[in-house]
């Protein structure tokens, strides 16, 4: 049986890309429906998220899902030395399909291979969060027009942040530039820099940042620095406060500019800005709802076709 | 050759692995279960070389590997020279070549990687001669193969 499960948006073709985008869009016109009416959706959640959970659980419900699953990894068997194997053949017992994040890289990948039920990776350790590219992509495309020739500028923790990473890489078929912005510790790692060259994806560094430096940007991909991935804390308090978005950096930004973030957001985008039209990183976040929506139903195999015809449309 | 000169014993029939680094001749048994062979095994450690100054041989009576179990081999001794001897012969020169997965054989060094919490195989794809990296096919780590490690 094919395997419909997501474990990274690393691979997906252009095509793939698009024909999800083409997904959520049918959902954000329509997010409440009874597609799913009769299956069961598992978000186990061995590392602590919020929002992405929600995010999720939100998606399965208003499709008609009911949710089981945990969110605090202290109470699963897995504090009594259960494998990660043995809990996801246990749940697939009980659901059509499971979301998972794990704080092991890999973990999704392992419960894809090894699951008779498709996998959704919600995020695993510092390594892929595919969902969390589909609704930057989502939103870039909404907010642009289109994903082709764009010049987008990845601030902050280039280092360890994933959803910039996974950005980068889903971004290499639209032939994009991008500028990177970010302390020298916290610089984009070199093997992705040989990425960029080996698929021939243009990348500007930057050591400012400054309302001449962003002035070219059409996104602005703030991210936040983490404290959480930093083993030496002193040089967390070094940098943290460096790569700040103030109103006035935004002087001589394109009309057509947005800037996105993947959230939460601590300082590093000034409270006065979110009255501005640049500010988009709420509706960003609720673009998450229509592409983990389209993230479900292309795992469970609904096809854009259902979709566009379903009659289960809930008008209200 | 003559048979006197030899260091080591010929063989009838069987396998040659010879050329070993003699840091690596006991990684090289491991990796290919030499232990649990039922006929003659000869190993010669520390000889003298022209080609490396010390090597190391194995020769093997009646066992004859596999393409995929010899190509295990490119990860810690890539220029060994393999022979299949058959009536005291040399009938084929086999050349280690890295294939393009290596399972159960590499360890990550990712200590955050699923493969070093959970029992189960690592898997590693070899990214070409040019990147000289092995990649884990589960946390995306590359490894350079001069810091590999087996599990």
């Amino acid at each position: 049986m094919e395997n419909r499960s997501l474990v990274t948006i690393a691979h997906h073709s252009r095509q793939k890309i698009e024909y999800l985008i083409r997904m959520a869009q049918e959902f954000e016109k329509c997010p409440n429906r009874r597609l799913l009416d009769g299956r069961i959706v598992a978000t186990l959640f061995f590392e602590p998220s919020t929002r992405t959970r929600l995010s999720f659980e939100t998606a399965a419900n208003r499709l008609g899902a009911k949710v089981i699953g945990f969110a605090d990894p202290k109470v699963t068997s897995g504090t009594k030395g259960e494998t990660l194997k043995d809990t996801i053949m246990m749940v697939s017992n009980y659901a059509d399909i499971i979301v998972m994040r794990h704080h092991l890289e890999g973990a999704a990948q392992y419960a894809s291979e090894i699951s008779p039920v498709p996998i959704v990776n919600a995020g695993d350790g510092a390594n892929q969060h595919p969902s969390q590219t589909m609704l930057d992509l989502y939103t870039i495309n909404q907010t642009q027009g289109t994903l082709e020739n764009l010049n987008i500028y990845l601030v902050g923790d280039l280092k360890y942040g994933r959803t910039v990473h996974s950005l980068l890489t889903a971004m290499r078929h639209f032939n994009p530039t991008f500028h990177f912005i970010a302390p020298d510790e916290l610089a984009m790692p070199e093997h992705y820099k040989m990425y960029c060259s080996e698929k021939g994806i243009r990348f500007v560094e930057h050591q400012d940042f400054d309302a001449d430096t962003i002035a070219g940007a059409d996104i602005l991909y703030m991210t936040r620095v983490q404290r959480e991935r930093f083993t030496d804390l002193d040089e967390y308090e070094r940098v943290k406060d460096r790569y700040l978005l103030s109103k006035a950096m935004l002087a001589k930004a394109k009309p057509n500019m947005k800037i996105l973030h993947p959230l939460p957001r601590v300082n590093e985008i000034e409270y006065s800005i979110d009255d501005t039209p640049y500010a988009y990183y709420f509706q960003q976040a609720r673009n998450g709802l229509y592409a983990r929506q389209a993230i479900l139903c292309d795992a469970l195999g609904i096809s854009l076709d259902d979709i566009i015809n379903d009659k289960t449309i809930i008008n209200n | 050759m003559k048979r006197q000169e030899l260091q080591v014993a010929a063989l009838e029939n069987g396998t040659v692995i010879d050329h070993i680094p003699s840091a690596k001749l006991f990684q090289v048994i491991s990796l290919l279960h030499l232990e649990h062979v039922h006929s003659a095994v000869t190993v010669g450690y520390n000889l003298k070389s022209k080609k490396m100054r010390h090597k190391s041989i194995i020769k093997i009576a009646d066992k004859f590997f596999t393409d995929d179990e010899i190509n295990q081999l490119s990860v810690i001794t890539p220029n060994v020279t393999l022979s299949i001897i058959r009536g005291y012969e040399v009938v084929e020169k086999k050349e280690v070549k890295m294939p393009e997965e290596l399972i159960g054989i590499v360890k990550c060094d990712n200590h955050k990687c699923i493969t070093n919490n959970e029992p189960m195989r690592t898997r590693f794809r070899y990214l070409g001669k040019e990147r000289g990296t092995l990649q884990c096919q589960y946390c995306n780590r590359e490894i350079k193969l001069s810091e590999v490690k087996l599990v």
